[in-house]
């Protein structure tokens, strides 16, 4: 038992340590490009696209952080174009819901399993 | 303990059900039409006829400013020009052009032919600048109050409606 | 002609299906255990008239007949052959067609092939499945009739549009299709096991052959749409998390946790009920899919002609399945107290079930939250590739580590092994020499690598083990062995793929990492059906001092008229250089897309093995049968 607490420790703290994107063209991939049927900005050729992608490039110049051009251009669009939804009043649930019925799983298989652990003490 | 889970399940699928049969009729295409309420950014804006620029700070002078993004290539556009000649006759209201995207000669053309209803015009070449006011497809057109703040947007041409919405905003 | 023919042949069908089930609770009141010649033949009848039907619409396409208004909107005379024939069901009616005979299909063999000795259990299932049957022939003829004709008869088509035109995306629906829709009867078996209360050992030997062979062909079919999405669209990505991909995914888990969960019934272990949920889950889940696609009320990369009349009567139908299904399952279901001991196989088994479950909650949650916040309270949000890769990735840790010390355990007997072994030993002296080389600092990364080495070495020993001895399970050894090989490449892919957007005009050259990009020249040229303009790449790898040169095309067809964006891809053993060009307009500078992918092909091969396990599994089956 000890030991798959270790990995799930381990898993909690890698989540932690996962790298931000910085390079342009990871903020680009999590960008939604509006006039088209829900591509990314990276992936799409319309105008839209190549228009978002240089003023990426322009505000990365400008020395603006990968969070500050995700606000910029939320703050002109909308929640919409990131595909990474901010953690915000209506969002909570949609982060926070898989974690939760992933320990209510858990506490399911506990239940399965209690006799044989109480056996064994 | 049966009759809880069957009451559980029952409840939670007959919301799940509902929700999906109201989505089936709340199908839109996304547009920013409500994203309002916030101020414009701060941005030097690069003049049509020379390459002056005007910052948008200077709308504050004015009571109401209407961002007008056109180009001579939109045939929308052209549909809703006679809209903004008609508004451009309001004093409360200061409408500046937002050249999109375009040839400036043919720019000229159509304004020659269209009739100019604009206070000033800005040339955005690359459609760089109108990323700053949300701009994602011509014409769109935003109500700015003299706080700098977005009072209305409309997403494609302006119509005969919309005017008449604009000149009773602007009439208080 | 054909019109009137495809109609008749279909509701014959329909009748037949509607017969069948008359006579089945017929049958139910009839004493002895064999069932009645009669059922055979109408099942037979039924077969032959709904492959009759689907073979009309198939002579209608290859023979180009525009009075049929599906083909019309959909084929064109100058289409290539291949995809005349794939278009039968590359549109929403030829589709539901498709589904139909499927869902007839599978009801016939099961009938014919099945060996329970429980004549009750299979006329229920007929039951079932024929009304599974006979609601969508009435969909098919009620609302998306693909015979309907057309008056005046139109001399030409509109066509198929060309990213559709590919050979991977032509048996990419009827893979899928075998998958998702052949879940169905493991569905209708599940509800008549209830209610005949056929014995759990019977039910999992039944059930097992149908979940390999489903889970079979839904794999490949999800490998085959990716590979698709890798070469058509242009964008050198193979999973882009969309809801229609998602909704192919969603069933895949349930059957992937049902592949395992059988092999507790088979043992009498337990797990009776849950085996039952998962079977109507599955089902239901590739209904949902079904729904969320063709309803349109998702935003998605596949776009698909979407008619709100649809997306209702697949609600009503899913509405109306789920609460019978729940129905059935509470008034009918055994009660069982089962211990399951901690550290048996079982317990893994356990385990394996509860990641699946929580895998599919968390895309199920991605897909639909967006939609309900939208209906409920008007918020647009997207959730894309971000949510799921941050959500699901931690998660495959633990995942792969199970998935190498589960099979280890014996069934019924919690004796723990120990945890250090020479296999784990080399995994982690092979993954310190790989840390050394890639110098990856994401400790997320490294750790899934390590886990993934550590399955793959795993299998590659047991894989000796059932070399000497063949007690072990082949099927299991190859698909977790292809799971591992499957993460590995993934995770590899990513740290090592080099990607780059930049504009140029032609003759200018760019530098990117160890890469010089030159265009060197653009030219028009034109096809069968469509004009392009094709430009000219050279690229020298300054490493390895290797010239590459790929020619990027932009197509305008005029079939029906669009614009698409060839990628120019050299797909190398080890390595894919990827290439696409779009214009930028009204001026002469080109956005070039530029993507080195490594392993590609290795991560294609790793479905393919495991796939390759299902498959196993199924002939297994057979011969102890």
């Amino acid at each position: 038992m000890k030991k798959i607490f270790i990995v799930l420790i381990l898993i909690f703290i890698s989540t932690k340590l996962v790298a931000a994107a910085n390079t342009k063209d990871e903020i680009l991939k999590n960008l939604r490009c509006l006039v088209c049927q829900g591509q990314t900005i990276s992936d799409s050729n319309s105008d839209f696209a190549n228009i978002i992608r240089s003023v990426v490039d322009d505000k990365i110049q400008e020395g603006l952080t990968e969070k500050e051009i995700y606000k910029f251009l939320s703050e002109k669009y909308g929640d919409w174009i990131l595909f990474n939804p901010p953690l915000k009043n209506y969002s909570y649930i949609l982060w926070f819901l898989p974690y939760v019925l992933f320990v209510l799983g858990g506490a399911i298989l506990y239940l399965m399993i209690k006799k044989t652990l109480i056996e064994k003490k | 303990m049966k009759k809880i889970h069957l009451i559980t399940t029952f409840a939670f699928l007959i919301f799940i059900f509902t929700t999906l049969y109201l989505s089936l009729n709340n199908r839109k295409i996304y547009n920013t039409k409500d994203i309002i309420g916030q101020k414009i950014d701060t941005v030097e804006l690069t003049l049509f006829d020379n390459s002056k620029t005007f910052n948008t700070k200077e709308i504050s002078n004015y009571k109401f400013t209407l961002f007008n993004f056109w180009a001579s290539w939109c045939a929308p556009c052209r549909k809703e020009h006679k809209n903004l000649i008609k508004l451009s006759k309001n004093k409360n209201l200061k409408i500046i052009g937002v050249n999109f995207k375009d040839n400036k000669t043919q720019a000229k053309e159509f304004l020659q032919e269209m009739g100019d209803p604009f206070f000033i015009l800005i040339s955005d070449p690359k459609g760089k600048q109108s990323v700053n006011f949300g701009i994602y497809g011509i014409p769109e057109t935003i109500l700015v109050n003299e706080d700098l703040t977005i009072l209305k947007k409309y997403i494609g041409p302006l119509d005969l409606k919309d005017v008449k919405e604009i000149k009773k905003i602007i009439k208080q | 002609m054909l019109s009137n023919l495809g109609i008749i042949s279909s509701s014959i069908s329909l009748l037949a299906s509607l017969l069948l089930i008359y006579l089945s609770f017929v049958e139910l009141k009839v004493s002895g255990d064999k069932i009645q010649k009669k059922i055979y033949k109408f099942s037979s009848v039924q077969l032959i008239f709904s492959l009759l039907s689907f073979l009309v619409l198939l002579i209608g396409y290859i023979f180009s007949d525009f009075s049929m208004i599906n083909v019309y909107e959909n084929s064109h005379t100058e289409k290539p052959l291949l995809y005349k024939i794939s278009g039968t069901w590359g549109n929403h009616e030829g589709s539901l067609l498709l589904w139909i005979n499927i869902l007839v299909l599978f009801s016939f063999l099961f009938l014919f092939l099945n060996k329970n000795k429980n004549k009750n259990f299979k006329i229920f299932t007929l039951i079932f499945q024929n009304l599974l049957i006979s609601i969508f022939f009435i969909f098919l003829l009620t609302n998306s009739n693909p015979f309907s004709p057309v008056f005046p008869i139109p001399g030409e088509g509109l066509g198929l549009n060309p990213i559709l035109q590919d050979p991977a995306l032509a048996i990419h629906p009827p893979l899928l299709y075998v998958g998702f829709v052949g879940s169905s009867i493991y569905f209708s078996a599940a509800l008549a096991a209830l209610i005949s209360k056929v014995e759990a050992k019977s039910l999992a030997t039944t059930l097992k052959p149908w979940i390999s062979i489903s889970w079979f062909f839904q794999t490949t079919g999800i490998l085959v749409g990716s590979i698709w999405a890798y070469y058509e669209l242009g964008w050198g990505g193979y999973w882009f998390w969309d809801p229609v991909e998602n909704s192919s995914l969603m069933p895949w888990f349930l059957m992937t946790a049902l592949l395992h969960s059988v092999l507790v019934l088979e043992r009498r272990i337990g797990l009776y009920s849950w085996v039952i949920i998962l079977s109507i889950l599955t089902f239901t889940m590739s209904v949902v899919g079904t729904f969320l696609v063709r309803s349109g009320i998702l935003n998605s990369v596949h776009t698909f002609a979407n008619d709100p009349s649809r997306g209702l009567f697949i609600l009503t139908f899913l509405i109306l399945m789920v609460f019978s299904s729940i129905f059935i399952f509470f008034k009918y279901t055994p009660s069982e107290k089962k211990n399951y001991k901690i550290f048996s196989k079982e317990f893994f088994i356990l385990i394996n079930n509860w990641f699946m479950v929580f895998f599919l909650a968390v895309v199920l949650i991605g897909t639909l939250y967006p939609v309900f916040l939208d209906t409920l309270i008007g918020e647009k949000i997207s959730v894309g590739p971000p949510y799921y890769n941050f959500v699901l990735a931690p998660f495959l840790i633990p995942l792969l580590f199970l998935m190498t010390s589960g099979p280890k355990h014996k069934w019924i007997s919690s004796e723990t092994k120990i945890f250090f072994d020479i296999i784990l030993f080399l995994s982690v002296f092979l993954f310190l020499i790989i840390f050394f080389i890639i110098k990856e600092n994401n400790l997320l990364i490294n750790l899934i690598l390590l886990f993934s080495i550590y399955l793959i070495i795993q299998n590659i020993f047991d894989f000796y083990e059932n070399l000497k001895n063949r007690n072990i399970n082949l099927s299991r050894i190859i698909s977790h062995f292809g799971f591992g090989l499957l993460i590995f490449f993934i995770s590899v892919n990513h740290i090592f793929s080099v990607e780059s957007n930049f504009n140029v005009r032609v003759g200018e050259k760019k530098d990117i990492k160890n890469y010089i990009i030159k265009f060197e020249n653009l030219e028009t040229s034109s096809g069968n059906n469509y004009k392009s303009v094709v430009g000219y790449f050279e690229i020298f790898n300054k490493k390895k001092l290797i010239k590459e040169n790929l020619e990027p095309e932009i197509r305008v067809y005029n079939q029906p008229k669009t614009i698409t964006y060839e990628a120019s891809i050299n797909s190398n053993l080890f390595s894919d250089t990827y290439l696409t060009m779009s214009n930028i307009s009204d001026s002469d500078i080109f956005n070039i897309k530029f993507q080195k992918k490594p392993f590609m092909n290795f991560i294609w091969l790793s479905v393919l093995l495991i796939s390759l396990g299902g498959i196993l599994n199924f002939f297994k089956r057979k011969k102890e049968i």
